[in-house]
């Protein structure tokens, strides 16, 4: 979208991720994973019990979608972004582990918010609803936890060209509790 | 009496939740067309552009519009002069949903037990029935998918009768701005007021089944209707919670007679992947 897409490549630095501005577009080329609630629930069970992960977060992307299976031949199935504020109580762990970009759709809350600035995190919003496209994107997909989740399971995602939107940058700029502000009449 | 067998039924059933999930009905995209033409926001334009692009693109090559396939919400009306043969109809509809789901690659997306065990039931079993009864000797079988990220933005609230209207708006508009832009805006609204606390619910459900755009027959309502379209569209949350003007597409109200101490309004959110289908049988 855009013509003032910014495009970056993953795994991400503190620096670059600090650039980015709430409202800017950007399009992900890279690897981002894929993880929602029970998958969230299990990761930061683990980290709570053994201290470890099931994949490296540092400078990664996670992306909060729980795709469709995949028809034969097609590399993914339909793979929209879900909520965000359902990893409210997770996130800030996963933030404090060195990742860099929340991929979902809606608002977040604060103590996710003040934990992106304090590390250096960004909250970005694919478009809810428009998960058949953005298949398009997805180049490889393979299974790297809980498969037993099924829809829920984490992959590796390899995108090209993944375009959403900095919704909450780095320095808490927000775009969901700027909306009602700025346009409401 | 008229007789079908349960076989016909979950044959319709099974072509229904497959079309739904990816053939969006037209009068959606119409509504979103119309409000491009009105929203400022450019970044609003973008992001309703998208969806009509996916909505296009899921249709033409029979994919799910989004990965949400959801939980299927059934209304069944059966003629009272219709006899069913060969089996439980409820288990009939679950077949339906089961191998439709299956046969489409579609997401299966519910929670054994929703506190203590929240495997995955792996077939989008149990779908949620409503049946009712009707003269005649026909079935009608409504199908709503309804995704989770909307659903959980649904709220029941038992007003005071004399909280009256403006309770009735208030609680409309609080419950639409604390959802902001969780379930995927543009939305639709459907709204039950009257009956009981359970009914409510269910009337707002059944709403969102309405052809979009359509009004209710009582004048009253359909000003309603109207009134509250254009205060959730004056909030400014906008496509996706990113603020513009386009919040909602559609406010849909069924009312019934209710208890002479009680205002029940109940509201059901839906994101714009209003996804329907009805066949009779």
């Amino acid at each position: 979208m855009g013509e003032n897409t910014k495009k970056i490549t993953l795994p991400i630095s503190e620096a670059e991720v600090r650039k980015l501005k709430a409202g800017d577009t950007v399009s992900i080329t890279g690897v981002v994973y894929t993880a929602r609630d029970m998958a969230h629930k299990y990761i930061i069970e683990g980290l709570l019990a053994k201290g470890s992960l099931p994949m490296d977060v540092k400078g990664q992307a996670i992306y909060y979608t729980g795709s469709t299976p995949a028809i034969p031949g097609q590399i993914i199935g339909s793979c929209g972004p879900g909520s965000g504020y359902r990893m409210d109580p997770y996130a800030p762990f996963l933030i404090e582990q060195g990742l860099r970009i929340m991929i979902g759709k809606g608002p977040i809350n604060k103590t996710v918010i003040e934990a992106m600035k304090k590390h250096g995190a960004v909250y970005l919003a694919a478009i809810g609803g428009t998960g058949a496209i953005i298949a398009r994107t997805v180049k490889k997909a393979e299974v790297v936890a809980y498969e037993n989740l099924g829809p829920d399971a984490i992959l590796r995602l390899e995108v090209e060209n993944f375009t959403s939107i900095v919704a909450i940058d780095s320095n808490g700029n927000n775009l969901y509790a700027e909306a009602i502000s700025k346009f409401g009449q | 009496m008229r007789e079908i067998s349960t076989n016909l039924v979950t044959n319709a059933v099974e072509r229904l939740c497959i079309r739904a999930a990816s053939d969006l009905p037209f009068n959606v995209e119409e509504l979103i067309q119309k409000s491009i033409q009105t929203e400022e926001s450019p970044l609003a334009k973008e992001i309703l552009g998208k969806i009509l692009e996916n909505a296009e693109y899921a249709r033409n090559n029979n994919l799910p519009i989004c990965q949400d396939t959801g939980i299927a919400c059934l209304f069944v009306e059966i003629g009272q002069e219709l006899t069913i043969t060969g089996g439980v109809l409820s288990e009939a509809i679950n077949e339906g949903v089961r191998r439709g789901y299956k046969k489409a690659y579609l997401r299966k997306s519910v929670a054994k037990d929703p506190l203590f065990d929240r495997s995955n039931t792996e077939d989008n079993t149990p779908a949620i029935i409503s049946y009712t009864s009707v003269p005649g000797d026909r079935m009608h079988i409504k199908l709503l998918p309804k995704g989770g990220g909307s659903e959980n933005c649904g709220a029941v609230k038992m007003l005071r009768p004399a909280d009256g209207i403006d309770g009735v708006k208030e609680f409309l508009l609080q419950s639409v701005i604390e959802a902001g832009g969780k379930p995927c805006p543009p939305i639709i609204i459907g709204i039950g007021i009257g009956a009981t606390l359970n009914h409510s619910a269910l009337l707002a459900k059944r709403a969102l089944c309405r052809p979009l755009g359509s009004h209710n027959n009582n004048p009253n309502y359909a000003k309603l209707e109207q009134e509250i379209l254009d205060e959730i569209n004056r909030t400014g949350i906008g496509p996706q919670g990113l603020g513009g003007r386009t919040t909602a597409l559609a406010v849909q109200i069924e009312y019934r007679p209710t208890h002479i101490a009680c205002l029940p309004v109940a509201v059901d959110i839906n994101c714009h992947a209003n996804r329907y289908k009805e066949v009779t049988i």
